[in-house]
């Protein structure tokens, strides 16, 4: 391994960082935008939401993600591959994450709500004060768990040519013929990556807890993920991971 | 540009039907890869040698955290340098069980858990030795738990299949670009393809879902 190999692993690693950045950025704004919308009072807007939803998780991340590189073109938006990627891993995990914001809104007591209306809070107030506020901390382990999955999506952008940790990968490959050295090394730093991103939601998930005057719970292990549940608290619908 | 096709799409479904065969087969073989490996893992780390729970530990989170595509991509092109020849879609198969099999065993492990502790300690108070205290007492009840939960993990891995493609497995997508480096025309192939993914994940779903209410209660 020359220092121009891990120049260029280095390279791959920070346009997987940004990829998975912005991807989450969307992500996030989608999850939320759809995880409010699904409990909204209006048929229309809950069937629409709950369409959305069933769609984007139905199918392939990775067909998604095709289909606005090739297909998209032909009807006359020609997008450059980072943003198909970004598009793609925004539009499929924010569905997810919807299902995780419906889900910790729905947790919230009703108290709270009757409570905010006697209060006489506008709707926005009572969504941002009183609902989210006390949703998040709930929303921040399966928050976490989607991170790491989106992150190890992104690996899908290299299939579009973009020069993300894994496309350097093949490149690396391909000079030096040292698959098991270059595929061991980048799967160690597709690991360091997502160590680093579950410590950075732990913080923040600490954070949340904390500003609901909630202790943090004492978790052991390295990655410690909120355990796959089994029983009716099971993430049934589409398939998703958890 | 051009417009939508039905003839085109007539054309090509044969092709990819025959991919979407190709889609469940790997499918299909993964989950029992993954069923079976995990519950290896499941009870590996229950172990109560730390020379057998922490190895399988670190092994089990270093393949979770870590892109499938690159772990299949490790398989196609490192296992033949090690003198074992497979084919892409063995490999594929091989490279999603092995994925899979560290999220089965986190189920496996949340269904061993659920069991309650008077089972055990009526399997110990029986005199039950260790293997049928697991065989006919903890794995029955266990098992019957976790079946939606795998389930839902059979519709992620279906839609990871895709991946093959780039190890040169004729699933769907491949089928779906091969068609469309021919002919140059991506939007049915892959439109079909993604339509197929959400006709075939959606139901099963929704199967999931009843199944959930009458085994768990």
């Amino acid at each position: 391994m020359t220092g121009a190999l891990w120049e260029l692993f280095f390279k791959g690693v920070w346009i997987t960082v940004q990829l998975t950045v912005y991807s989450a950025a969307l992500a996030a704004a989608v999850a939320f935008g759809v995880g409010i919308a699904r409990t909204s009072r209006l048929r229309v807007v809950r069937f629409l939401s709950g369409a959305y939803v069933e769609i984007f998780r139905g199918t392939s991340a990775l067909v998604l993600m095709f289909w606005l590189f090739f297909a998209l073109p032909l009807l006359g938006w020609q997008l450059a591959g980072v943003w198909a990627g970004t598009l793609a891993l925004g539009l499929s995990y924010g569905a997810y994450g919807s299902e995780v914001v419906r889900g910790a809104l729905g947790a919230v007591a009703p108290a709270q709500r009757e409570a905010a209306i006697a209060l006489s809070f506008t709707p926005w107030q009572r969504m941002r004060k009183v609902f989210l506020s006390q949703a998040l901390p709930e929303m921040m382990p399966p928050f976490t768990n989607l991170l790491i999955e989106l992150l190890k999506c992104t690996a899908l952008a290299s299939l579009l040519s973009i020069g993300e940790l894994t496309f350097e990968a093949k490149l690396a490959r391909l000079s030096t013929g040292e698959s098991a050295q270059v595929y061991g090394i980048i799967l160690v730093l597709y690991f360091v990556i997502a160590f680093v991103v579950t410590r950075i939601m732990r913080l923040a998930e600490r954070r949340a807890k904390a500003s609901v005057g909630r202790a943090p719970e004492i978790s052991g292990g390295l990655f410690s993920r909120t355990p796959a549940v089994t029983g009716t608290a099971a993430p049934a619908a589409g398939g998703g991971k958890p | 540009m051009n417009t939508w096709s039905w003839g085109y799409v007539g054309d090509i479904l044969p092709d990819l039907l025959k991919g979407l065969g190709v889609t469940v087969e790997a499918t299909l073989l993964g989950s029992l890869v993954s069923f079976a490996l995990g519950l290896v893992w499941a009870l590996a780390l229950r172990s109560p040698s730390r020379w057998v729970a922490w190895p399988v530990g670190a092994v089990v989170e270093f393949v979770r955290n870590t892109p499938l595509l690159v772990q299949l991509f490790f398989l196609f092109f490192v296992l033949p340098s090690w003198g074992l020849t497979f084919s892409p879609l063995v490999t594929g198969v091989i490279g999603l069980g092995l994925h899979y099999s560290t999220y089965t065993a986190e189920v496996y492990r949340a269904g061993i858990d659920g069991v309650p502790a008077g089972q055990w300690e009526a399997a110990v108070a029986l005199n039950l030795p260790r293997r049928r205290t697991w065989t006919a007492v903890i794995l029955p009840q266990a098992l019957r738990r976790v079946v939606p939960a795998l389930g839902n993990y059979v519709i992620a891995m279906f839609k990871d299949t895709p991946m093959l493609a780039a190890i040169t497995v004729g699933d769907m997508l491949f089928q779906a670009n091969t068609i469309g480096a021919t002919t140059f025309d991506y939007m049915e192939p892959i439109t079909v393809v993604g339509v197929l993914f959400i006709v075939i994940s959606y139901p099963t779903s929704l199967l999931l879902r009843a199944l959930e209410r009458r085994l768990v209660r």
